[in-house]
């Protein structure tokens, strides 16, 4: 089986470069967008296993990508991992509707990154 | 990364949790009856076991997951939460407490100890609990041992039955059944049956639907929630029930609904020794514990998005910030007053009004109700009780009042001192109180009430009361009065906050140190409060401390005298009258004001401060209080309204009683704010004098 790939929007590198390192090292293929603009161009032109995305983004937010992704065929049976903040209840609420399926409290560890991705997306 | 952040939140988290499961227990040994305080505590532990995993507190995660499988007995009511129960249970959170606080000082053996001590207790209940089905043998109504009890690992493991069904869209989510197939797979033996109940005809079958359901039989060594981890996004959309299966459960009904409406009202669960094995449809424990988790995952929930947790430095920053602003919005103030640019007076009038609203918002953010400090003590009674062997009813009011975060937690300790004095030395023995016609049981009430800029706490106890003639005889003896000395009751109970004063005939390990009160008039006087005591012999003592608000800004009124300015707390100010002509001629001899028919005394402070120039030809008197007292300060001018922002008198200054404080004014100068309690008690103490010398006179 080949490599998974994980599209990882964030705006902010450090968290870009966490996620890449983290899901490379353990064999999977890492496609990385700063905003939600970018990322829904780089999730309907790859062929991608999951989405990991940040909701607080300029251009588009993750709120936002999910919803246009979501209404665009290629996003079919591809999960959408949400990096959220303690306080953001309703927004994960709203997300959960627009179609993400799990979710990562921020800060998060490297193993419980990989530990979701492996839930949602398989080794 | 991020590890101390993350273990900090947890700790944090933990100490709220452990808190509510005290109080839970407590709770639970008056109402032993009232099973959703069995709940709540099942559900802290439950979370703290949880996130303790997660962040990395193995140790506390392993302990808190053992005491739980304790606790899980007398949830399911095999066990009863006796009075013994409760006791090792709260030494088991102390344990938990201190593996998260200060995992160095934990001693493995003794939380081992707590845990066999727990296990033996909820055992012994469960035997002792005559509700074992009569059809169940004897033998059956033992509980199985609990797993994880002891550091090894668990037996031969148990067999649940798992049946889940994902909503239909879940798929184009990227919801993947197969996964979870696998992870659950990974956690034992597994047998999985496809539930193909749902699936439509053909024609109405959607190919990108998932129209499955599955049922999964699975031994494992892992706990439940290992189970409920393989679902953990999806649970709150979509069908799941986990319940342990027994080995004469009734085959698969491939049609049978599977329930899990979450809305489904709550259903005692059965006793497990009488209950038959779970039918599919039948409330089973495993269904409350997923109302458990999700009440839990709620609550937190609702919370969250009306709280926030910020680090207290930052709060304290926030406040140094507005200080400063409060500050150079009076120095505007000032430069708009003596402008005659009616745009700049505009300004500077918005700006003061949201500053002022800018503060007063500051300020509510570091309010804290006092509730979550009285709690604490309901264990330190609990406690006390217990090794004194008096029965003592514990009352408390008003925990909804809000001081300043900052006091509140000063208040812990004095608290803590008074409650143990009003226990130990207060409240007679149960044979001494049904001598003495009272109820057997003492009380101790603590009350909270906000008035005007303060908070009064009160620690009432129906006890002995103070004994002014030992209080006495022991001062005298201690050297801290002459024999002689005419003293009123109430100066006399003001002497057990001296240094070295202890009436306790004999020193307890509780209290009576004579150490400790005179700890508890410093705290008090530092956070500018006060302590007022009245006892009666006989009918107990009522300690009062008076807490300001806050300790940061005050809403100060502006006096002159001579060529300096002070501040006097507004919240002490009465009213401002002019010192009329005739009262002033009269210098000396009657210092007193007729206000509206009540005679107050006052104090020039001119003369108080020793201001050397000629007094102005119009003299002004604030009148301030303080508790039930008044005095009138004689001032030259009442220049206005003030935001005081406090700051501390230098070390070499602290023994000034006139002052508590200085503050910066908007033009840089600095003006002392004066301490009106310490005013007022020295104008009535002239106010005496002066009484007894006209008396004196009059003879």
């Amino acid at each position: 089986m080949s490599a998974k790939t994980v599209l990882s929007i964030d705006d902010s590198p450090s968290v870009r470069q966490m996620v890449r390192m983290t899901l490379s090292m353990a064999g999977y293929q890492v496609i990385e967008a700063g905003d939600g603009k970018e990322g829904f161009e780089k999730a309907s032109t790859n062929q991608i296993n999951a989405v990991v995305t940040d909701l607080n983004m300029p251009v588009m937010n993750g709120l936002e990508f999910i919803r246009t992704f979501r209404a665009h065929p290629s996003s079919k049976g591809v999960p959408i991992i949400l990096l959220t903040t303690e306080s953001d209840d309703e927004l994960k609420r709203q997300a959960k509707e627009a179609g993400a399926i799990a979710w990562l409290v921020k800060p998060f560890k490297q193993e419980q990154l990989l530990a979701v991705i492996k839930k949602v997306a398989g080794a | 990364m991020m590890s101390t952040e993350q273990s900090d939140v947890f700790r944090q988290e933990a100490r709220d949790l452990l808190d509510s499961l005290e109080q839970a227990l407590l709770d639970l040994e008056q109402k032993p009856d009232d099973y959703d305080l069995v709940d709540t505590a099942f559900r802290a532990l439950h979370t703290i076991k949880g996130s303790g995993a997660m962040f990395g507190f193995d140790q506390v995660a392993s302990f808190a997951h053992a005491f739980e499988a304790a606790f899980d007995r007398v949830r399911k009511k095999q066990a009863a939460p006796s009075r013994d129960l409760i006791a090792v249970a709260l030494v088991a959170k102390d344990y938990i407490h201190t593996l998260i606080e200060t995992p160095e000082k934990a001693d493995a053996a003794a939380g081992d100890e707590v845990l066999v001590a727990l296990r033996q207790i909820v055992e012994a209940g469960a035997q002792a609990k005559p509700t074992a089905a009569p059809a169940s043998s004897p033998s059956a109504a033992l509980l199985p041992p609990l797993e994880m009890l002891a550091p090894a690992p668990a037996p031969a493991g148990q067999t649940f039955r798992v049946r889940f069904r994902l909503q239909p869209e879940s798929l184009t989510m990227g919801a993947n059944p197969l996964l979870m197939l696998d992870e659950l797979r990974s956690l034992g033996s597994a047998t999985v049956t496809a539930l193909t109940d749902k699936v439509p005809l053909l024609g109405e079958l959607k190919a990108e639907h998932c129209h499955l359901g599955w049922e999964v039989l699975l031994t494992t060594a892992q706990p439940r929630e290992a189970i409920e981890d393989v679902f953990m996004f999806l649970r709150d959309d979509m069908e799941l029930e986990i319940a342990p299966a027994s080995e004469t459960s009734a085959p698969i009904e491939e049609a049978s609904p599977i329930q899990a409406a979450p809305s489904e009202p709550k259903a005692q669960p059965a006793p497990a020794e009488t209950a038959p094995p779970p039918a599919p449809k039948a409330k089973t424990p495993a269904h409350d514990d997923k109302h458990a988790a999700q009440a839990d995952k709620k609550k937190p929930a609702a919370d969250n998005t009306s709280s926030l947790r910020v680090p207290a430095e930052r709060l304290n920053e926030l406040m140094d910030r507005v200080g400063e602003l409060v500050i150079a919005q009076s120095r505007l103030n000032q430069i708009a007053g003596a402008s005659s640019d009616p745009s700049l007076k505009l300004v500077a009038e918005d700006l003061a009004r949201l500053a002022s609203g800018l503060r007063d918002t500051t300020m509510g953010i570091r309010m804290v109700p006092i509730g979550s400090l009285f709690g604490r003590f309901r264990r330190l009674v609990h406690d006390l009780s217990r090794e004194l062997g008096k029965g003592v009813e514990f009352e408390t009011t008003g925990e909804e009042t809000e001081l300043d975060k900052t006091v509140v937690e000063k208040l812990a300790d004095p608290l803590v001192h008074i409650i143990r004095n009003s226990i130990d030395h207060g409240l007679e023995s149960g044979a001494e109180r049904l001598a003495a016609g009272k109820a057997e049981g003492g009380t101790v009430r603590l009350s909270a009430i906000h008035s005007g800029a303060e908070v009064a706490i009160a620690i009432k106890d129906d006890g002995k009361g103070l004994d002014p003639v030992r209080i006495r005889a022991k001062a005298e003896e201690a050297g801290l009065i002459a024999p002689d000395e005419k003293l009123t009751d109430a100066q006399l109970y003001q002497l057990i906050f001296r240094p070295g004063f202890s009436t306790a005939r004999e020193v307890t390990s509780i209290s009576g140190r004579g150490v400790g009160m005179d700890v508890v008039k410093r705290t008090i006087d530092s956070l500018r409060g006060s302590i007022d005591i009245a006892s009666k012999v006989g009918d107990g003592t009522t300690v009062t401390l008076r807490l300001p608000l806050t300790l940061a800004i005050i809403e100060g009124m502006l006096v002159r005298v001579g060529a300096s300015r002070y501040s006097i707390p507004l919240s002490a100010v009465e009213e401002c009258v002019e010192l009329p002509a005739s009262v002033d001629a009269a210098s000396s001899g009657r210092n007193f004001l007729n206000i509206r028919g009540g005679l107050v005394p006052f104090l020039r402070l001119r003369e108080l401060f020793g201001v050397k120039s000629a007094p102005e030809p119009y003299q002004k008197v604030v009148i301030v209080s303080a508790g039930e007292q008044r005095v009138g300060l004689v001032v030259d001018q009442i220049i206005g309204n003030n935001q005081t922002v406090i700051k501390s008198l230098s070390k070499l200054h602290a023994k000034l009683q006139t002052f508590s404080g200085a503050t910066i004014l908007g033009d840089g100068t600095v003006a002392l704010i004066l301490d009106v309690v310490h005013l007022v008690n020295f104008g009535q103490a002239y106010e005496q004098r002066l009484r007894s010398e006209i008396v004196g006179r009059a003879a």
